[in-house]
């Protein structure tokens, strides 16, 4: 498993430039301006990621984590999810700096390809900030009522968290 | 909710570490936070620039073009409340493409007019109706190549591997995505029509 990731981005790389050149794009202006883009929405989530990264690290040196961490193993273990990523799954619907905040604090805490390290970067990568979005996409539309697509959207996302957590532990050693 | 969520973990934080007797290293956290922010910010910026300028030459090429053909026949059976070219599913799977390719800032303003080119059409008014319904699940279940903003905290965290993930990442993701496309089904009210 671990090879198709690592194979993935020289593949994705190569392939991308070379099918623009084909197709005559100038590649490296569109590469700039791509790069550019990623520099300006870093800088625009920079106050916000700085502010919940404070937090995070604050509430962490508090031994919050560690005590829920604690409170919450048993029933973790039984259903095979590491209590350390709970406060991920926790944030992650809600605030995307919130998330990263927590996913970093994570990776520090217990090492990025640790089997902790790599549930979180699972669980972060295959979730979305789902308030987020529900908030954004029908704020614009003016939708007052939500019907069903809080329990649909909250399932995925739990789903996500449960499946990260299996999938990890069954493919990520 | 990011005021709550902000306040909580300053608040509790303090009234934890009063209870822990940590408070020593709660205070030092707030400089060393905001420290390892800036450092973080940094060491993402070069993973980040790197799949935003790629996935922005794979736009220009006609990709996004490709993946949104093949995603049409799915989209119109998730979808039925718009036929194959309609103005509606064109924006919704150019939202898609872009969120597959990790494009983020693209993909939320196209989101926005799938939404309102949807709203215009939608008979229930202050309700969404099922295909918009789908499309925010869609949405929330994070659908993509590349994790870039998780790839980047890897390398970030000296990860000797940060893709190597990828695999595990997508297959989660269609769970998810499975998970919530069944749960928005199931949990659809005919009697609001």
């Amino acid at each position: 498993m671990d090879k198709i990731g690592i194979y993935t981005v020289p593949f994705v790389i190569a392939a991308v430039v070379t099918i623009g050149a084909i197709k005559q794009v100038d590649i490296f202006e569109c590469f700039k301006e791509g790069a550019a883009d990623g520099i300006r929405s870093l800088i625009s989530v920079a106050p916000s990621l700085i502010g919940l990264i404070i937090g995070v690290t604050m509430l962490s040196a508090s031994g919050f984590f560690d005590i829920v961490s604690d409170l919450l193993s048993p029933v973790c273990t039984a259903a095979g999810i590491p209590p350390e990523v709970l406060p991920l799954g926790l944030i992650r619907p809600v605030s995307g700096s919130g998330g990263t905040a927590v996913l970093s604090d994570i990776l520090t805490k217990y090492g990025p390809d640790s089997l902790i390290g790599k549930t979180a970067s699972v669980m972060a990568g295959s979730s979305e900030t789902t308030f987020y979005a529900i908030a954004v996409y029908y704020g614009a539309a003016g939708i007052k009522k939500t019907r069903n697509t809080i329990p649909a959207a909250l399932t995925a996302d739990l789903t996500a968290f449960i499946s990260a957590c299996l999938i990890t532990k069954a493919f990520g050693q | 909710m990011l005021n709550y969520i902000w306040l909580a973990m300053i608040a509790g934080g303090f009234v934890c570490s009063l209870l822990t007797g940590r408070m020593e290293e709660f205070s030092l956290a707030a400089g060393s936070g905001a420290e390892k922010a800036v450092n973080l910010l940094i060491s993402m910026a070069g993973v980040m620039c790197l799949w935003s300028g790629i996935m922005n030459i794979a736009d220009k090429s006609g990709i996004s073009a490709v993946i949104a053909r093949l995603m049409s026949p799915f989209l119109r059976l998730l979808m039925p409340d718009y036929s194959k070219d309609s103005e509606e599913l064109r924006a919704v799977s150019a939202n898609i493409t872009a969120n597959i390719l990790g494009l983020g800032n693209a993909a939320t303003p196209l989101g926005i007019l799938a939404m309102k080119k949807m709203q215009q059409s939608n008979r229930l008014i202050d309700r969404p109706n099922d295909s918009m319904v789908m499309f925010v699940v869609i949405n929330t279940a994070s659908v993509q190549l590349i994790p870039v903003t998780t790839a980047a905290l890897r390398s970030a965290a000296g990860s000797t591997e940060p893709y190597s993930i990828l695999p595990l990442v997508w297959l989660s993701s269609g769970v998810a995505l499975a998970a919530g496309i069944a749960a928005a089904l199931i949990l659809r009210q005919r009697k609001t029509y």
